[in-house]
């Protein structure tokens, strides 16, 4: 790891999605709009090891490629995984090759080896830069292991309760009895305390959403369907050409798809976290058809650091992820920006959590979500005031989404959540979009 | 292999068959064709990622092999199928002929003739070749992983046939529109590249060498349009591919200038939705061209 003090490794922060920038500051090519780094434009103290530009031979000159280039360059594949790019043994494998190629004196031929052969996304881009920067710039790691720091400041009520005082409280704690769950199942989260609330987060690391399937274009063998020519044929070859048996196939199916859009702003802190672990239920169970974002002053994708197995690894990770706790919302501009990046409301079941509350503009917000029920299978919104009594949804952003929503319901108790996952399941909820349309 | 010896040289060639590329981009189609790896772009719809493909199939003088990728697609369409009907043909004759060796019928029945090549095999057969993977992000996740074996070795293993290798890798262009995160283990095998807008100065240069007849001025007016356009807040900011349209759709018409009549007339050709284009019309984006 380079100095704790270089900016870039140890605070990696996060970009948008799917906003890609500009490469570093200095390598922009001339005038405004050219966003493309020129050939030999100089990265501000740029510098390589004494000899090392002469230590990687070119195609019509192969040598050995040099210890010192294979550590500085491990050196910066480790500075970009603290940063949080994916770049492991194999893409450094991959950036030492693609260099044999390329002039390794030249800044910017090392900028682009680099990129093509250790990103893997649009969202990397914004942290290779800085890395690149930071790393090419003196502050280089010095060869050998070492371990980051990283300060995790923690947003969440109780979430280190979870590995920490859980492991020893677990013997001591009275297990809950079913009449208690029962209480606690209808209450609003918003009003327990911590010891009640991680009682619901232990119930809900419990759930096993099932999810709702959709025909899928493949075809799986099966006793009755359509007539399956390819098999009832080899099977005829098999025979020499005696038609014995016919064969049928039908469509397999796949769960379907969701999206979860999780409102962290201050309005909706005390359920926010009761609502990501709902959400990490979720992506345990559906890894590959599941997709989870934060919305508040901006979209932050943390389907990644859900994945993680243990509820309160994967909370940590969220927490350090997202950047915009308790602030406020402007969900308009980031459902828009969520439908442009075309990260998949198509198709997909959307739930927005969100108590509706939008600092934007509503008209924006109800244009965004016109076009998101036009792409989504359903749109879920939860609101987690919808369960006390008496709620009207009279807020703006709420009376512009109200229309283009197909269910809306609360998400403000255990028994809620449950709801929420049956309705995200296999039973098939009531007709589509009966608010209006 | 190719007399290509450096990127610089690549953007030379690129320009003589009239796309117009960036240092980064050429220096990525440079590492793929010099380390025999897949070139994996995203970018926004219509920054000429597949155009980039057909033009280094015309660079290398190689037929361009297309898989456009779907949901649903699968080894019978992406890799090779056995062609039935023949081969039921084939077993009838046999029989009409008294000939019952059954290992010499098997054999004749599994014979290459009777094999539909699919892109990917055909790909393989083909030397050399570009195979274009187009929209992989369609596709669903189960043909990655078989599009990531193929990719690996360039080899097919066909169990009636045996293995069939690419002598030599075909050049690979994988596009992704970035509808769906693609799986990392296919991306780890190939060189990722992020495709921007073009710049100004590059608009203009791709809009005069695809549109000879466009003279300069029209050029400059439609590119400063379409960078607006770009930064409006808009469902489908237009590519690459849609000013040229636009721009063709004006020469068409006899434009000499961009003035707001005719680019209202035209304006289906670069924005293909009607907010989108109620917003430009209502916001007078054209006005000022």
């Amino acid at each position: 790891m380079p100095d704790p003090a270089s900016p870039a490794p140890a605070d990696p922060g996060r970009e948008r999605p799917g906003r890609p920038v500009t490469p570093p500051a200095g390598a922009d090519g001339a005038g405004a709009g050219a966003r493309v780094p020129g050939w030999s434009a100089p990265i501000p103290g740029y510098a390589l090891p004494p000899g090392l530009a002469t230590a990687v031979g070119t195609a019509a000159d192969p040598r050995p490629v040099d210890e010192r280039l294979l550590s500085v360059m491990t050196g910066f594949a480790r500075t970009l995984r603290a940063a949080g790019v994916a770049a492991d043994r194999e893409r450094t494998q991959n950036l030492i090759q693609a260099l044999a190629e390329l002039d390794v004196a030249r800044p910017m031929d090392v900028y682009w080896a680099g990129r093509f052969t250790l990103c893997s996304g649009p969202d990397d881009l914004p942290r290779y830069d800085r890395c690149f920067a930071a790393y090419f710039n003196g502050e280089r790691a010095a060869p050998g292991r070492s371990r980051t720091v990283v300060t995790v400041t923690r947003h969440l009520v109780s979430l280190d309760e979870d590995d920490e005082a859980g492991e020893e409280s677990d013997g001591e704690a009275t297990p809950m009895t079913a009449s208690r769950i029962e209480v606690l199942r209808h209450r609003d989260v918003a009003r327990m305390t911590d010891a009640e609330r991680d009682e619901v987060h232990r119930m809900l690391a419990l759930l096993e959403p099932e999810r709702r399937q959709r025909v899928s274009r493949r075809f799986a063998p099966a006793h009755r369907g359509r007539l399956d020519n390819r098999r009832t044929i080899r099977e005829t070859l098999r025979r020499g050409g005696e038609t014995a048996r016919l064969r049928y196939r039908t469509h397999r199916t796949r769960p379907r798809r969701v999206v979860l859009l999780i409102d962290v702003s201050g309005s909706m802190s005390p359920y926010a976290d009761t609502l990501l672990r709902f959400a990490h239920a979720l992506v345990r169970r559906e890894p590959r058809a599941t997709e989870v974002f934060t919305v508040g002053t901006r979209l932050t994708r943390v389907t990644g650091e859900l994945r993680h197995r243990d509820p309160g690894t994967a909370m940590r990770e969220v927490s350090a992820a997202i950047p915009d706790w308790s602030g406020g919302t402007r969900l308009g501009d980031e459902l828009k920006e969520f439908l442009a990046a075309g990260s998949g409301a198509r198709g997909a079941i959307v739930v927005i959590a969100s108590d509706g509350w939008e600092r934007g503009d509503p008209s924006q917000l109800g244009r965004q979500m016109a076009r998101l029920s036009r792409l989504a299978a359903r749109v879920v919104w939860v609101n987690p005031h919808k369960g006390s009594a008496g709620y009207q949804p009279l807020t703006g952003g709420m009376q512009a989404a109200l229309p283009h929503i197909d269910d809306f319901v609360a998400g403000h108790s255990l028994a809620a959540f449950e709801e929420l996952a049956v309705l995200l399941s296999a039973r098939l909820p009531g007709p589509r979009r009966t608010a209006s349309r | 292999m190719f007399d290509i010896e450096s990127p610089e040289m690549l953007v030379k060639v690129l320009e003589k068959h009239a796309y117009l590329a960036d240092d980064g981009l050429a220096t990525a189609c440079f590492l793929a064709l010099r380390m025999g790896r897949p070139l994996f772009l995203e970018g926004e719809a219509g920054v000429g990622k597949t155009e980039l493909a057909k033009t280094i199939a015309t660079v290398l003088d190689a037929p361009l092999i297309r898989l456009q990728c779907y949901e649903g697609l699968d080894a019978a369409q992406a890799l090779y199928d056995w062609d039935f009907p023949r081969q039921l043909l084939h077993l009838k004759a046999a029989e009409a002929a008294g000939i019952h060796d059954a290992a010499r019928l098997e054999g004749e029945l599994y014979d290459r003739r009777y094999l539909i090549a699919r892109p990917l095999l055909r790909a393989v057969e083909t030397q050399p070749s570009v195979l274009l993977v187009d929209e992989v992000d369609r596709a669903d996740d189960e043909f990655e992983a078989f599009l990531l074996e193929v990719l690996s070795d360039f080899q097919i293993s066909i169990p009636e046939l045996g293995t069939i290798r690419a002598e030599r890798p075909p050049v690979v262009v994988i596009t992704s529109n970035r509808t769906r995160e693609v799986h990392d283990a296919l991306k780890r095998r190939c060189l990722y590249h992020w495709l921007e807008h073009p710049s100004f100065e590059r608009e203009v240069a791709i809009l005069r060498k695809r549109l000879p007849e466009c003279s300069e001025t029209l050029a400059a007016q439609v590119a400063r349009a379409a960078g607006r356009l770009r930064e409006a807040d808009l469902v489908k900011p237009p590519g690459i591919a849609e000013t040229i349209d636009w721009t063709d759709a004006l020469l068409t018409l006899g434009a000499r200038d961009l003035d707001p009549g005719l680019a209202a007339a035209t304006l289906g050709a670069v924005l293909k939705y009607r907010e989108d284009q109620e917003a430009v019309l209502k916001n007078g984006l054209l006005n000022h061209a």
